[in-house]
């Protein structure tokens, strides 16, 4: 009984720590996206919309990933 | 500012922790009792009551009423046949007409007035999902045929009405995503992308409201959303496509081996990365917002209030560009992978050699 409790409370804990990874992970990919992006227009105000259509893909893509572990440790949680 | 963050941290954890406990425990109907005797506050159980699809749509209640809309709920069993009756008849309490319902999920129930397990329940009701789906393609049917319309009455001339504000926009769709990810070939694709783009965007935006469902917060709708593009972008594929999925030119021998297996997978992942996206970017602001209004009645304090109000007020803005830039993202890859799968074979490519 104890032992259980125990267990999914470790398992609990393994979803939380899974999580907050995944969304430090993804804060700091789109964080340098966002300072490059943002150091681009800075450099070439001209090309402001290719960049940030190039920006939202890669942004779109780092999220995709770090969605799958949330997703990952979301499925821990709930079983 | 850092214990702000340390109370949200901390409402975060516990409402997760509940959302387990919640669909752990099995043995009780806990929003009936939420309703019947003044239990404590669960954020976990309001929250997840909020994002998921029910029986009737709910908009409030008071200690005496109720205020909620019940829907039609259609059920087929092997023995009974189809039965259609209103949601209002299947209370938590009682059975009706041989069937009860139980955390959304409706039961057969025996002669003694038990769950019958053993009798499989097709449940085909209109949800609140399914109605909040109606509404929005009866409004995306009335807004564009208005701007049809519009094209047909002002021929050569300036547009007006509601066809000056989907025009620029319309433009923007095939302009920055149509053309630049397709290329050429971009016009027998924009009418998916057109109608993605703003059913997404209508879906978000209505799910916002008060009382709003949780439609692109569905991981079913979402689903036939990726499907519908991996479909198209299958069936649109040509010989160069193929040749790339299953025999990357360019690269030696004993890599095409192993790259084919991964290509293939690619395939697969684009869309379910396109579902789990949009799935879990609105779940995650409805729960944000939610868990914002939730601890007003956590703390049980007034003093809570105007802090948790303003941050859910901050956050429902930032919902609205985010109900924006999901549509833009999810047309935007779509138009990707359609643009990778009609692409045509570039006269200098790779598989020359060097």
């Amino acid at each position: 009984m104890l032992n259980s409790i125990l267990l999914d409370g470790l398992a609990l804990a393994g979803a939380g720590i899974g999580a907050g990874v995944a969304a430090l992970a993804a804060g700091l990919g789109i964080g340098r996206i966002g300072s490059s992006a943002v150091e681009s227009i800075a450099r070439q105000p001209s090309e402001s919309g290719k960049i940030q259509t190039a920006m939202l893909i890669a942004a779109a893509l780092i999220e995709g990933v770090a969605l799958f572990g949330v997703v990952v440790c979301l499925l821990i949680a709930l079983a | 500012m850092a214990t702000k963050i340390n109370k949200l941290l901390l409402l975060i954890l516990l409402s997760v922790l509940s959302i387990a406990g919640f669909a752990s425990s099995d043995a009780h109907t806990v929003q009936e009792e939420d309703l019947d005797q003044e239990s404590v506050f669960n954020p976990g159980e309001m929250i997840m009551h909020h994002i998921g699809d029910s029986h009737e749509w709910h908009f409030f209640s008071t200690t005496a009423f109720h205020g909620t809309i019940p829907l039609p709920i259609i059920v087929y069993s092997a023995e009974k046949g189809f039965s259609v009756f209103s949601s209002a008849k299947l209370t938590h309490h009682g059975a009706y007409d041989g069937y009860k319902i139980h955390h959304e999920r409706i039961f057969a129930v025996d002669a003694a007035g038990n769950e019958n397990t053993a009798v499989k329940v097709y449940d085909l009701s209109i949800t609140k999902n399914v109605a909040s789906l109606m509404i929005s393609a009866i409004l995306l049917v009335l807004v564009f045929t208005a701007v049809a319309k519009g094209y047909v009455k002002n021929k050569g001339k300036a547009p007006s009405g509601v066809q000056s504000f989907f025009e620029p926009i319309v433009a923007y769709v095939r302009d920055e995503i149509a053309l630049k990810m397709i290329g050429p070939k971009y016009e027998r694709f924009m009418p998916y992308l057109l109608t993605i783009f703003f059913f997404i965007w209508f879906n978000n935006l209505l799910g916002l409201m008060p009382g709003g469902a949780n439609l692109t917060g569905n991981i079913a709708v979402t689903l036939m959303l990726a499907i519908t593009t991996f479909v198209i972008t299958t069936i649109n594929g040509n010989g160069y496509y193929w040749k790339h999925v299953l025999w990357t030119p360019g690269v030696p021998l004993p890599l095409r081996i192993i790259i084919m297996p991964i290509e293939i997978i690619g395939m697969i992942t684009k869309p379910f990365s396109l579902m789990i996206r949009l799935f879990a970017n609105i779940t995650a602001g409805h729960i944000i917002i939610l868990s914002f209004i939730g601890l007003i009645f956590l703390f049980k304090s007034i003093y809570i209030a105007p802090l948790s109000v303003g941050f859910g007020l901050f956050m429902t803005f930032l919902e609205l560009f985010v109900a924006l830039i999901q549509a833009f993202v999810f047309t935007l890859l779509t138009a990707m992978y359609f643009g990778s799968a009609v692409e045509e074979h570039a006269h200098d490519d790779v598989d020359h050699g060097h």
